[in-house]
């Protein structure tokens, strides 16, 4: 388990791009929390920003829109690692709508609420009605659906889904698909999309030029991080050799509460902070749960995550850089990392 | 007023004393008491993971997690609601057997009642 933990890791430190970020720095990176991620579609190309102090007006100069990801609201969460969620979430928001360029939309990847409670969905709702890109699509995480197999998340959230709530959509020539991998788990496994879902995910996917962009966001990573904490999904690998023959595809998730990435072939995984508190880096603790960090790392940590992806021949790389960099590769000397 | 608490305090005492005595002449009460388990939940895990208790045990589970769990038996025998942070779940077995349950939000988190 040890080495195979250290490959994971390895895997997650190798300096993708040739960008001087190192592994030191890197592993900084990963303890980082922060409260969304704003991404740009370039010809088919999506780009991720953490939310910092300000935006460049460059940012989405050559994209052909931009949406914003937030995940892991905890709504309700009240212990030491955040006494306030409703407070960093509103935070957020206030952040997507200072963006100089409004987002197309806003994508939730789940744990909207710490207890299912009709109160933390009121309050979440609240919050949310506050963002000026109006729509919002989302997907459950497992604390959505703790009480009633997820009956009022569907109500509320899922209203023309299909099964426990996958569906989706077309945004200007760019496929996005919401899957739900935290309905019916088996005891001793991790997440799980499920025959139907896998079936219904097939179907739609079917008779798609290869050339169209796809986009899966799901809560739960889609990707194995790191199995003895259930950072995985036991069926995502039937999933992603649906979208093997696309030539762009990006995995965004959220559950783990921290950035973590990797490319494999076309396909790019990537997950989000959370907007509530942080939790340990994969090992790094005897479980999962909420971190507790001092409050000024949460504040550097809100100005200076940023994330890129680029082009690198036939497949896409990544680069950690801070924002408003002209170029990848002068933007990874100035990283801060 | 100090009079009249003297008097309850007073009455009290022998009360509790019988019902004392009571509970220690009662056999089952004891016998139960003494089988009785309690399994923690923290740090994502059930502990002890195996448990083993006499038919007509009772076990209690209780989250010490700031993140909420549950108790499931994975044949379907019991099902606790969600327990937040220091919320408890009982079950009294009262039939032999081995009992696996898990966590329905987090299923790694798994454990069994051996009930003899």
């Amino acid at each position: 388990m040890a080495d195979n933990k250290q490959d994971l890791i390895d895997q997650h430190l190798q300096d993708l791009n040739n960008d001087g970020v190192d592994r030191r720095g890197f592993l900084k990176c990963m303890a980082w929390a922060g409260t969304g991620l704003v991404w740009t579609m370039s010809g088919g190309i999506p780009v991720s920003r953490a939310f910092a102090k300000g935006y460049s007006k460059d940012a989405a100069k050559s994209g052909d829109f931009t949406f914003v990801q937030i995940s892991d609201s905890h709504i309700g969460f009240n212990k030491p690692a955040n006494p306030d969620v409703t407070a960093t979430l509103q935070t957020a928001i206030n952040k997507i709508n200072a963006m100089p360029h409004k987002p197309d939309f806003v994508i939730h990847t789940g744990d909207l609420s710490q207890l299912s409670k009709p109160s933390e969905f009121d309050m979440l709702d609240q919050v949310l009605k506050g963002a000026s890109a109006k729509q919002i699509y989302f997907v459950p995480g497992e604390h959505d659906m703790l009480s009633d197999n997820g009956e009022q998340y569907l109500q509320r959230y899922g209203k023309g889904t299909k099964g426990t709530g996958w569906y989706s959509f077309d945004q200007k020539g760019v496929h996005f698909v919401g899957l739900v991998n935290v309905a019916n788990l088996k005891a001793g496994g991790m997440g799980s999309l499920g025959q139907n879902q896998l079936e219904w995910l097939e179907n739609d996917l079917k008779g798609r030029s290869a050339s169209t962009p796809v986009v899966l966001f799901a809560h739960i990573p889609l990707w194995t991080i790191y199995p003895d904490w259930g950072w995985g999904t036991d069926d995502s690998e039937q999933a992603l050799s649906y979208v093997k023959r696309f030539g762009s595809v990006t995995v965004l998730n959220g559950h783990i509460h921290q950035i973590m990435q990797k490319v494999e072939g076309k396909v790019s995984f990537h997950t989000a902070m959370s907007t509530a508190f942080p939790q340990p880096a994969p090992g790094s603790a005897p479980s999962a749960g909420p971190m507790k960090v001092p409050a000024e790392q949460l504040q550097q940590v809100l100005g200076i995550t940023d994330v890129n992806y680029v082009v690198s021949g036939r497949s896409l790389a990544v680069v950690d850089s801070p924002l408003g960099a002209s170029s990848p590769s002068a933007s990874a000397k100035e990283n801060k990392w | 007023m100090t009079n009249k608490s003297a008097c309850i305090a007073g009455l009290v005492a022998p009360v509790m004393i019988a019902v004392l005595m009571l509970t220690a002449a009662s056999p089952s009460v004891k016998a139960n008491d003494a089988a009785n388990a309690e399994v923690k939940i923290d740090n994502f895990s059930f502990g002890p993971q195996s448990v083993t208790v006499p038919v007509g045990a009772t076990v209690t589970w209780i989250n010490r997690d700031d993140i909420p769990h549950t108790v499931v038996s994975t044949d379907g025998v019991f099902k606790s609601k969600v327990r937040d942070t220091d919320e408890k779940f009982s079950y009294t077995f009262a039939k032999a057997g081995t009992y696996p349950y898990y966590c329905t939000i987090h299923p790694k988190m798994i454990g069994q009642i051996v009930v003899q």
